[in-house]
């Protein structure tokens, strides 16, 4: 890898060549922690860097190495964390200020397998209040920026890991996606991001949003390294009953198995519109490398797509209220000082701390759980929600992934639509309904729009099937070569 | 106006469990606070609960016992409220589908069976404890124990079937000994870990609509229970019979001032905005699963009461006491088989005896041989009670006591009536006085010759003796 700068190395590139002792896990962490130190004040994707910590934990996964025991498949490898997953002792803050100075007392799954495998946690990653939105805006920490232009959002809720990995940061990162908050920052910022089955990551640890929808899951720059990533973090967690006991396949020799007879359905609902034409020609692009290469293009319908959106925020919302109850300054966490009573001291505590989008949330959750609306909203909605599990299982029945585009425009500038949630949440559209329906999806840089801003093409595949839309991506990823570090100067 | 009361007990019964109901927690009482805590059940962000299957268990095995239709799925819902003794601010409880419904108790009240409906049971966890400003010394503020939290805690909801408080106590003491006997509680309901709220209406006898109801809480005895449902039925007919309405509150029950009141603070109508728990997978049992716990089921005191009565022919009376402890009944059944005499005299023994008996400090052997050593007149009554004394807690056998002691009582008639002979003939006066008439001296010649034996002759053959000898 003469001549190619380490920040702009694949992971499966970094893990190779700290195994085979070419470079020390050391080398490459003083490089990225560099890299960060250039690059993060522009894009403000981190909220907590480590560089000590990181630089310690480099030097033993090298003595481990010098050992002669590698601990597995990211030994050595500097990544980072969306700061949503518990990292025991580490500040985990959740991008609120009511956790500003929380540090947790535990490790959540994720946390503990990524270093497991070896890795090195470089810091944790800039998000949306509580993952809620879709820009990186509503962080109290201050909004993350696009690399490919500092003026823009890089997306979200996980902004902060996408921009970091398109910034050349680390080798990969962690995030969450509750309604997209992976796959459209990863689209938004030219990476590659993957929102696995519901149950296939443990969600222990994971600081809860919508409980039925969040689902933890890899940013990388190529699809080969964030099935790497997906592997070391997937499988069942007996701490999380939601978590499924099924076989974790090895992800990476997915990415290299032909599509060769491949059935991808388009769904009609999805290419209306409100899309923007450089995504769908883009798209379209992708279409072609997968026809190229002998898949087959099958238009399908999912008749109830347009229900989407309303049903995840009645049930996102509904869940979030309660999950986010426990923030009351009682025993962790900002509080309210000079309260009176009891209840002043919670309600000022939750007034001063929240942020506008996140209590928008709770009050709209609130409103859907409450007597004598339960039915009419939340029972409702988890009604519509079968119907959509139901449109994607028939869909599947007759084709093997489904290609849209995973954000309907590129990425927008900041402040365009921090004040207009309703225009904010359409960013979304077409992440939603795999959340809903608990199947995989992922995003695969397939394009870019002519103000040179990254767009990528969404595969959404059966439950567990995980496998079959990390070949489609990887086929996509090896047909429209595209870069995958943003410039210096974006 | 002649009116009757309607009456329904919801029981909160701690789960004997040795962990919590959704992390692996010690539930030991009387840990040092916050101490039997973790992430989970202080509610960390980022933490998921487990269902802890023992609690399933128990749940089941308490649903079998009572004749509950156990569900195939049940689901756990999150109850939703702010307050420092529930770090989640919400409480996983079972809301629309509980685990088990449609059970009924039968309780026994003056040779009739009353069949007391239940209408659910549920699994949920229990909050935490406040210890406010003032509690002991240097306690500024209110300061929250979170040891509690997740404790598992099984419903069980009656139909408004009961009709007097009797009766209430009754199906309450009944359930308690149907739990103690499933080892599912430990019934302890001064310590909390079997806790009761009433919900009471009155209505004219003959109506069928119930009236309005209160709910009373903060009873902690049987005899609280009894005692606060008499006073709110008194009560309840006076607002009744003197114009008013009753009014559908919250009581509590004050042991002191024996009276019910209204519970204190705002009145606030909650909105728990129940919802299944997303992170929690609808509980599925299995027949097979029910079956084998049926398996698990032992003798209950119902049908312990019935045997025991008929098959001893003891009193009904007696059963009930010596079935008010699983351990109690069997050392009675022990003890009696291993004596074919009359179990009447074994049974009151046992009652007797029965703190020793429950604490494990004494063998069945101990009270078989002593009734049979009675009955065989080898031993006086007040022998008896001295060698059971001295043999609690010992391990040794009674007969041995006995014998080491020397407390066996002459029995023999040969030798009662060669002293019986000698006290007459060293007490010529005396017996000239009885045959004279003056028959209140025979207690004189007991005495006499309970001091030749040093007290151990048989009181019933000396008099027998005697009576024959003075003529």
């Amino acid at each position: 890898m003469a001549g190619i700068p380490v920040h702009e190395w694949t992971l499966l590139d970094a893990a190779r060549a700290v195994r085979e002792r070419e470079v020390s896990s050391r080398e490459l962490t003083r490089a990225l922690l560099e890299r960060i130190d250039r690059m993060n004040p522009r894009i403000n994707a981190y909220i907590t860097i480590l560089p000590e910590q990181a630089m310690r934990d480099a030097a033993a996964r090298d003595e481990e190495l010098a050992a002669g025991g590698a601990r597995g498949p990211l030994h050595g490898v500097p990544v980072a964390l969306k700061d949503i997953f518990c990292t025991k002792g580490i500040r985990t803050t959740c991008g609120s200020r009511i956790l500003h100075d929380f540090d947790p007392p535990y490790d959540a799954t994720v946390t503990g397998k990524i270093r497991e495998a070896g890795a090195v946690l470089l810091g944790k990653q800039n998000m949306d209040e509580f993952a809620m939105g879709s820009s990186t805006e509503t962080s109290w920490f201050g909004p993350a920026r696009n690399p490919w232009a500092a003026d823009r959002i890089p997306g979200g809720s996980s902004g902060g890991t996408a921009a970091a990995v398109a910034a050349g940061t680390c080798f990969a990162g962690v995030g969450t996606d509750t309604g997209g908050s992976i796959r459209q920052p990863a689209s938004l910022c030219g990476v590659v991001g993957v929102k696995p089955t519901y149950g296939r990551v443990s969600r222990y640890g994971m600081i809860a949003f919508a409980s039925s929808l969040d689902q933890g899951g890899p940013i990388a720059r190529t699809v080969p390294d964030a099935a790497v990533v997906l592997g070391v973090i997937a499988g069942p967690d007996r701490r999380d009953s939601t978590s499924v006991d099924v076989p974790v396949p090895d992800y990476l020799a997915a990415t290299g198995r032909s599509v060769k007879g491949m059935r991808v359905g388009l769904p009609r609902e999805y290419f209306a519109g409100g899309l923007d034409a450089s995504v769908r020609t883009a798209v379209e692009k992708a279409l072609e490398a997968l026809v190229s290469l002998g898949a087959e293009g099958v238009e399908i319908s999912l008749p109830h797509t347009e229900y989407a959106l309303s049903t995840y925020y009645i049930i996102g919302p509904a869940e979030a209220s309660s999950n986010l109850a426990r923030y009351d300054g009682v025993r962790y966490g900002y509080r309210s000082e000079g309260a009176k009573g009891l209840i002043e001291m919670m309600s000022r505590t939750r007034g001063e701390a929240f942020g506008a989008e996140v209590k928008r949330r709770i009050m709209i959750g609130t409103y859907a759980l409450s007597a004598g609306y339960y039915e009419a909203y939340y029972g409702k909605a988890q009604k519509v929600r079968t119907l959509l599990r139901q449109d994607f299982q028939e869909a599947f029945a007759g084709v093997d992934v489904i290609l849209t585009p995973t954000a309907p425009t590129p990425a927008f500038r900041i402040g365009e639509k921090v004040d207009d949630p309703l225009t904010m949440y359409l960013s979304d559209i077409y992440t939603i309904p795999c959340n809903l329906a608990g199947i995989p999806g992922i995003s695969v840089p397939c394009g870019m729009s002519p103000d040179g801003l990254p767009i990528g093409a969404q595969l959404l595949g059966r439950h567990f099937d995980e496998e079959a839309i990390l070949a489609a991506a990887a086929a996509i990823e090896r047909e429209i070569p595209l870069p995958r570090v943003a410039p210096e100067e974006g | 106006m002649e009116f009757e009361a309607v009456i329904g007990l919801e029981v909160h019964a701690q789960l004997a469990t040795e962990s919590k109901i959704f992390c692996a927690c010690s539930t030991g009482f009387g840990a040092p606070p916050n101490e039997n805590t973790c992430p989970v059940c202080t509610g960390m962000p980022g933490v998921l609960p487990v269902l802890n299957r023992k609690a399933v268990e128990f749940a089941i095995r308490t649903a079998v016992a009572t004749s509950c239709r156990v569900q195939n799925r049940s689901v756990f819902a999150r109850k939703n409220y702010f307050y420092p003794d529930l770090p989640k601010a919400y409480q996983i409880s079972q809301y629309e589908l509980p685990l088990a419904v449609s059970g009924h108790i039968d309780i026994e009240r003056n040779g009739t069976t009353r069949r007391i409906g239940i209408t659910r049971i549920h699994l949920e966890e229990d909050a935490g404890k406040l210890v406010h400003a003032g509690a002991f010394a240097g306690a500024q503020t209110s300061l929250a124990d979170l040891n509690r939290c997740s404790v598992p805690l099984m419903e069980i909801v009656s139909e408004p079937d009961i009709r007097t408080p009797e009766e209430g106590g009754a199906y309450l003491r009944r359930l308690r000994d149907i739990l103690v006997y499933l080892e599912v509680c430990d019934g302890n309901m001064e310590e909390g870990s079997f806790r009761c709220d009433a919900n009471v209406s009155v209505r004219p006898r003959g109506q069928k609509e119930f009236g309005t109801k209160a709910e009373l809480k903060n009873m902690n005895s049987f005899r609280n229970v009894e005692k606060a449902l008499e006073h709110e039925i008194r009560r309840q007919i006076e607002v009744i019979e003197d114009g008013g309405a009753v009014v559908q509150e919250t009581r509590l029950w004050d042991a002191d001032a024996g009276v019910t009141v209204p519970m204190r603070g705002k009145e606030e109508a909650h909105d728990y905005r129940y919802f299944p728990d997303p992170d929690l997978l609808p509980l599925h049992i299995d027949e097979a699963w029910v079956e084998e716990l049926r398996k698990t089921i032992p003798e209950l005191p119902g049908e312990k009461i019935a045997r025991l009565a008929s098959r001893y022919g003891i009193p009904r009376y007696d059963a009930e006491l010596l079935s008010s402890s699983r351990l109690l009944a069997d050392f009675f059944e022990a003890a009696a088989d291993a004596f074919g005499g009359n179990p009447k005299v074994t049974a009151n023994e046992c009652i007797q005896w029965k703190d020793a008996i429950v604490a494990g400090r004494m063998s069945p052997e101990t009270i078989a041989h002593v009734v049979e050593d009675r009955e065989t007149g080898t031993i006086s009554a007040t022998a008896s009670k001295t060698l059971v004394e001295a043999a609690i807690g010992t391990g040794k056998p009674v007969r041995q006591i006995r014998d080491e002691k020397g407390l066996t009582q002459i029995s023999d008639a040969g030798a009662l009536e060669a002293i019986v002979d000698k006290v007459i003939a060293g007490n010529p006066k005396e017996v000239e006085s009885y045959r004279a008439g003056k028959t209140g001296l025979l207690s004189f010649f007991v005495g006499q010759i309970m001091k030749e034996t040093r007290g151990k002759a048989n009181p019933r053959m000396v008099q027998e003796v005697l009576k024959a000898k003075l003529g």
